[in-house]
């Protein structure tokens, strides 16, 4: 088995294992600041234009969106599940969470994709066919363009994380766990809870302002 | 000899491109970081021909346009910014805290190729018609007017942005992870001080570059108008983003100087580095508040006074960590058993070069003064000062101080302190002018200009020419050594860093057992003896 020696940099696995979960938490923090830059821009046209942004974000569909928050939240229940799992060293259940976490990231995309087909048909995907009546029309394409970059790299980065699933899915269901794998799972995870969180703050940016009361 | 080292452990191709080893993989980006050091400083040559007169009679002004844009995208981002802490830094952190290697050797090697990668996209908008935005990729000439290869060059940026990150990451978890028993953080010494600081910036200022990069990549292809005041979007919110990444980025292109300097110092000043602790403290504070002075790059873009007010107060707080350093350096050198090899002259020059730097930094952070120089030789000289006076030079010297480990070689003293002086006195001939330049009112980014500002243009290009001779004569000296240099034994300073307590050059896991730390960095005493960490 060899999985149960440490790699030749390491004194011994538990330095391995800690290595790798601090290497995730590091680049999760290269992350914050990636999806930060963009959510300042965001930030920035919306109190430029706080009307155009409400009028804009009328047009999002809040319907999906909410499911879609719903999908991925539970997906991070399940990998949360399978991390626990993953420790009590049963790779059966594990693999089995971590599937349907990956399914349930599919379910996502698919609905992101009736999205978009849905703002393609209402004339509301800039550089594409961008039309929009009245006064706010500008400021409704700034929001949109935030809109598709900002839920397209989001997509992206959970396109990664279904494949990472599906990896550790498959290694998983040998059944046999090892430190290694177990914390492969752990690392995996990190990230997976990462990008539901960033899917958190574009749900409250993109599809709540202009719909509370007054 | 007998033993066999990291250079000899296995010869065929494939465990070059292949290595996982930190020192091969340094000795990769020494060969890459060379090769752009001399297109940059083509580009700079050529930039200082046509400078030699008034007129615009070497090259035209779309080409005068690329060489300097070139000249920037190449010496930041393939030069600078990788410079220290890809070779040494790659070479030196895990033999200074006593482990094998980085903690992630696949990511290493891939950080390599990534930079390889982007540069060679940057190499082909080189020659295949160039870029003239400037390295700054200022919008909207970059996303709608220009009509070179802007896409180009940003992928390679971007794709370089990536390798520096990794190497930020490796750095970091290497730091917090793998020290060898005993090794404390206050025994670390300051090299990995100043590289743990530069990897934070580089972790955390590099992905909102490529966030941007990508922005306007995506405003240029696609004709979107994210930064396009047509539609209400705002070009300066681009020059804040950018420069949210690249002001932190000139600390990640000074710091890790800073790092050589705090070891040459001490060793051949036979003392203890003055302040440990602050000079420790003084990069992480340098790091941290590198990332609040942004705005001084846009006193005269239409930011609101406020905001100016605020960065022009937080430039001057930062310059305190700074002259910190400065001082402790000298104080170190108060009363030392001084040595003047080659590396200490390049410290030395270091101190002076960079505090002219740093002094002109604060003319730039005064709003008044700012406004009457923005855009002119006196930035330019200043911010050479800084990368060219202060990092370069530091470079060179950390070359000189550990080429006798990476090589198992000694350079020849003679030359290569002439090459240090005469790198000096051709520095200060090129870039001194240029303040006076500045003042006297010449824009930068202008081939042609009014012929009172010749003689002091032909100064800065006869300056220009020594310090082109300066910088190739290592590669002569150097390469020389190589084949023909004296053997080094494995302490030739008689230093006290762990690094020196293995052989030269050193065997594949850097140790032959793991070393045990009992004290700090720098155990030097008057009479010669040493104390290592390890003792």
């Amino acid at each position: 088995m060899p999985d149960a020696f440490p790699a030749p940099q390491f004194a011994n696995l538990r330095q391995q294992e800690d290595v790798a979960r601090l290497g995730m938490w590091v680049f999760l923090s290269t992350e914050v600041l990636f999806f930060g830059g963009m959510m300042l821009l965001y930030y920035a046209y919306r109190s430029g234009y706080p009307a155009g942004f409400a009028e804009a974000a009328r047009h999002t569909d809040i319907f999906i969106g909410t499911i879609n928050t719903a999908v991925l939240l539970t997906s991070s229940f399940a990998v949360a599940w399978a991390v626990a799992a993953a420790k009590d060293g049963d790779g059966r259940l594990a693999a089995i969470l971590l599937g349907a976490a990956a399914l349930l990231g599919v379910v996502f995309l698919g609905l992101k994709s009736i999205e978009y087909l849905k703002e393609y048909h209402e004339h509301l995907v800039p550089a594409v066919n961008f039309a929009f009546p009245g006064k706010q029309a500008n400021s409704v394409e700034l929001f949109f363009i935030f809109y598709f970059i900002s839920t397209g790299l989001h997509s992206l980065h959970l396109t990664i994380g279904i494949v990472a699933l599906t990896v550790m899915a498959l290694r998983t269901a040998r059944g046999q766990m090892t430190p290694h794998l177990r914390n492969g799972v752990t690392v995996t995870g990190l990230y997976w809870h990462f990008v539901d969180a960033v899917w958190l703050f574009l749900f409250a940016l993109i599809y709540l302002p202009g719909r509370g009361g007054t | 000899m007998t033993d066999t080292n990291y250079l000899t452990a296995d010869n065929r191709l494939r465990s070059w491109f292949f290595t996982t080893d930190h020192k091969r993989v340094a000795i990769l980006y020494f060969a890459g970081i060379t090769m752009f050091f001399g297109v940059g400083g083509a580009a700079a040559t050529l930039i200082r021909l046509e400078l030699a007169t008034p007129a615009g009679d070497l090259v035209s002004s779309d080409v005068y346009n690329r060489l300097f844009t070139m000249h920037g995208i190449v010496m930041v981002w393939f030069f600078l910014i990788p410079s220290i802490p890809t070779t040494m830094g790659n070479f030196l952190l895990p033999l200074m805290i006593g482990a094998r290697d980085l903690a992630f050797p696949r990511l290493n090697i891939l950080s390599w190729y990534l930079y390889m990668i982007g540069g060679a996209f940057v190499l082909y908008a080189l020659f295949f018609g160039g870029i003239d935005t400037g390295w700054t990729f200022y919008t909207p000439f970059s996303t709608f007017y220009s009509n070179s290869h802007v896409i180009v060059g940003i992928v390679g940026v971007f794709v370089a942005g990536f390798s520096s990150i990794l190497t930020g990451l490796n750095f970091i978890v290497t730091v917090h992870r793998m020290r060898a028993p005993g090794l404390t953080w206050f025994r670390l010494p300051i090299f990995v001080w100043s590289l743990y600081s530069t990897a934070i910036i580089l972790v955390l200022a590099t992905p909102v570059l490529a966030i941007t990069l990508l922005l306007i990549a995506l405003e240029r292809l696609f004709g979107v108008g994210i930064f396009d005041p047509r539609i209400g979007g705002d070009p300066l919110l681009f020059q804040h983003l950018f420069w949210f990444y690249s002001h932190p980025a000139v600390y990640i292109m000074i710091l890790p100087g800073m790092g050589v300097v705090s070891e040459i110092i001490p060793c051949f000043a036979r003392k203890s580095l003055f302040g440990y602790k602050f000079v420790a403290w003084a990069s992480i504070s340098i790091a941290v508040l590198g990332f609040f002075v942004w705005g001084h790059h846009m006193f005269v873009s239409g930011q609101s006074v406020f905001a100016s007010l605020i960065f022009s107060f937080m430039s001057y707080i930062v310059a305190v960590p700074s002259a910190i350093k400065v001082f402790n350096w000298t104080a170190t050198l108060h009363k030392g058993w001084l040595r003047f090899d080659a590396p200490m002259l390049y410290a030395l020059a270091f101190i002076g070069l960079f505090t002219i730097g740093g002094l002109t930094g604060l003319f730039l952070a005064c709003l008044a003064y700012d406004i009457y120089v923005t855009d002119t030789y006196f930035v330019v000289a200043h911010f050479h000062y800084i990368m060219v006076g202060g990092m370069v030079t530091a470079y060179f010297g950390g070359l000189h101080y550990w080429w006798p480990k990476i090589t198992g070689r000694l350079y020849p003293e003679y030359w290569a302190r002439a090459a240090a002086i005469l790198i000096f006195v051709g520095f200060n001939l090129t870039f001194f002018p240029q303040f006076v330049l500045g003042v006297l009112g010449m824009p930068r980014r202008y081939h042609v200009y009014p012929p009172e500002f010749q003689v002091w243009n032909v100064l800065s290009s006869a300056g220009a020419a020594v310090l082109a001779v300066a910088y190739l004569m290592p590669v002569f000296y150097l390469g020389w050594s190589l084949f023909w240099g004296r053997r080094a034994s494995s302490n030739p300073w008689n230093a006290t860093g762990l690094e020196w307590q293995t052989s030269s050059p050193p065997p594949e896991h850097n140790f032959t057992t793991t070393p045990t730390v009992n004290r700090g960095p720098y155990g030097y005493t008057p009479d010669a003896k040493a104390v290592p960490q390890n003792a």
